[in-house]
């Protein structure tokens, strides 16, 4: 039975003529979970289409980690229309899912159409239609990885999302800096800012529309915000001395940044319709990296007023401050998972930086990575990956792992260093 | 202060607010000389929307811009560049894990102070640097700390502030690539740029 709903992908697409960066990404799977889903991802019909869509969302399944696709050489089948499947044979390949589609022409636009069915039973799970031109191809495949990762796992998947970061590439003296927004993938990466100076701290808009980050253009630090549709950039934060790590508030309307006008660095809040900034913390100690609760009532930051760098909480208000990290001789760079329930950040216990996640009911921190130098993490959109940057002998990496740690996917890069990401949040 | 400003504009810029917030009157003369660098906006970097297909024409620019101190050729006198004078050593270093300079550059700054002093038009900013390990915001605070701790020992020998600026690179100015001690060593430093 044929059951399809009409989906139009309109804002998803489009978003592609900035220069492409040259930095080529792959991702490596370097720690997968034994129960992953066999599913058969079968190639899609299609007649002379631009793009291949099944690939990407059988390496976008496959990438995942949740996923066991069958490579296509090992297929029984072919099929790509419903009646043409023959589920015991899928069944004998050990298959508990299989995927058809088609891709077809429709006078300047593509009409994809796929549907998942349960091998053991034959019955459907999804049907879906949707049309796109030529250059929101890959954004449907996306789309459709994110469609069968939910309706298998229960959960949002996260490969239509977009990450940010920075690298820099250095020549003797000079260096070149650059903020990237690419896919969840790696694909389409390009320099939304490019400077001879850092650019630091990027930071997603809870809309997902603005980055604000840190530049040094003029050789002293500024806080920008940027429009991605548009390039259309502000400087919201230029005092002197440090403005930094900025970190926006969940109704979008304020930035909690990191200022030492006043002398020592505190967080303050700087409301962007106004640009009026309120001082938050008053410690003489460093106070930075502030990081909003999800529901908008407290921010967590790193302070060293007890000696050594720790994450303490304070009513977004303003009001009473108190240390939430007890473990560990270093703990800073908080960042909540979408649901608040935890708190990731980078954690040293000794000599080596590792993420470390927070139940920030019992406090009690997991430290789910081995790297000697691991920083900048943040969690995915849906809360079951943590993305951050680690290094390996002189190459720097994205890297993610589970919240349980249990699956771990790098980012490699062809060259530059790579580092700060940031997962869209939506 | 020279610049060559090969900027391409890019349609967006006309948008850039670039003055921003600057609303601190204590905001002193050398930030504030950093800041007129770019007074036209982004003379060190460009940017490119995502949508609109304009791109980043603005391409690569600022490749010598305005460095201050450009280590002698920016006309400062002969005694810079003279490697037996304590001028010639612009890097200032720390101990470890500490914002406490070493020994050896005590001397140092007192030669920048009394320079200074002599010069009391001449400005410099005190560009405060970390190593790589742990958070990059908290490291441009231990770099802030650097810097502050240079400037205290310079007003302390009579420096007026309004000759210093401070600003800190944190971790993002590295001058030694390895992941060491002796490589951190080398880039907790804070370095004099008249």
């Amino acid at each position: 039975m044929n059951v399809f709903k009409k989906l139009v992908l309109a804002s998803a697409i489009g978003m592609c003529f900035a220069p492409t960066v040259n930095a080529e990404m792959s991702i490596e799977i370097t720690e997968g979970i034994e129960s992953a889903m066999p599913i058969a991802i079968v190639p899609f019909a299609s007649q002379g289409t631009p793009f291949d869509v099944s690939s990407v969302v059988d390496s976008d399944l496959q990438r995942s980690g949740y996923f066991k696709t069958l490579p296509p050489p090992q297929m029984p089948a072919k099929p790509t229309s419903a009646d043409a499947i023959n589920f015991p044979d899928w069944q004998a390949a050990g298959q508990n899912y299989v995927v058809i589609g088609r891709v077809i022409p429709n006078g300047g636009q593509y009409t994809v159409e796929f549907q998942l069915y349960d091998v053991a039973n034959g019955s459907q799970l999804l049907g879906y239609r949707m049309s796109s031109p030529a250059n929101g191809l890959r954004a449907v495949a996306h789309h459709i990885s994110d469609m069968i990762y939910e309706k298998l796992l229960g959960k949002k998947g996260v490969f239509s999302g977009q990450i940010a970061y920075i690298t820099t590439t250095r020549q003797g003296t000079q260096s070149n800096h650059k903020l990237i927004v690419a896919d969840a993938d790696g694909a389409n990466a390009k320099a939304i800012a490019t400077s001879i100076e850092p650019l630091m701290s990027p930071a997603w808009s809870p809309d997902a529309k603005r980055i604000a980050y840190v530049s040094f253009e003029h050789k002293t630090a500024s806080v920008i915000t940027q429009t991605l549709a548009t390039g259309q950039r502000e400087s919201v934060a230029e005092f002197p001395g440090i403005n930094g790590a900025p970190a926006w508030s969940p109704d979008g309307s304020k930035l909690a940044v990191t200022l030492s006008k006043d002398g020592n660095p505190d967080i303050y809040i700087l409301d962007l319709g106004s640009r009026n900034v309120s001082k938050l913390t008053k410690n003489r100690a460093i106070d930075t990296e502030p990081a909003w609760s999800p529901d908008g009532r407290n921010i967590v930051f790193t302070s060293d007023r007890g000696g050594k760098p720790q994450l303490y909480s304070i009513p977004a208000q303003g009001g009473e401050e108190k240390r939430i990290t007890f473990s560990g001789s270093y703990n800073a760079r908080a960042s909540f998972s979408p649901d608040g329930k935890y708190i990731t950040m980078v954690h040293a216990d000794g000599g080596n930086y590792r993420i470390g996640v927070m139940d920030v009911n019992s406090k009690a921190i997991s430290v789910l990575t081995s790297g000697p130098l691991d920083e900048s993490p943040s969690f995915a959109p849906n809360g079951s990956m943590i993305l951050y940057a680690s290094r390996k002998g002189n190459t720097g990496y994205l890297s993610a792992v589970s919240i349980d740690g249990k699956m771990q996917q790098r980012l490699v890069f062809d060259s530059s260093e790579v580092r700060e990401p940031a997962w869209s949040p939506k | 202060m020279k610049l060559t400003k090969t900027l391409a504009i890019v349609a967006m810029v006309s948008a850039l607010t670039l003055a921003g917030c600057s609303s601190d009157d204590e905001k002193d003369a050398s930030l504030l000389d950093g800041s007129l660098n770019g007074a036209s906006g982004m003379n060190d970097a460009s940017v490119s929307g995502l949508g609109d297909g304009s791109g980043m024409s603005g391409g690569r620019f600022g490749a010598n811009g305005g460095k201050y101190g450009a280590r002698g050729a920016n006309g400062l006198p002969p005694e810079f560049s003279d490697p037996n004078n304590p001028l010639s050593k612009r890097t200032i270093y720390f101990m470890l894990d500490s914002s406490q300079v070493q020994q050896d550059f005590v001397s140092v700054i007192s030669a920048h102070a009394r320079y200074l002093l002599a010069n009391p038009s001449q400005h410099v900013v005190l560009e405060g640097n970390g190593d790589e390990r742990g958070s990059r915001e908290y490291n441009i605070a231990l770099g802030e700390q650097r810097s502050k701790t240079v400037a205290g020992m310079l007003k302390a020998q009579g420096v007026s502030e309004s000759q210093l600026g401070i600003v800190s690179y944190g971790e993002e100015k590295p001058v030694a690539m390895g992941h060491d001690e002796s490589s951190w060593e080398l880039n907790r430093r804070v370095e004099l740029a008249y």
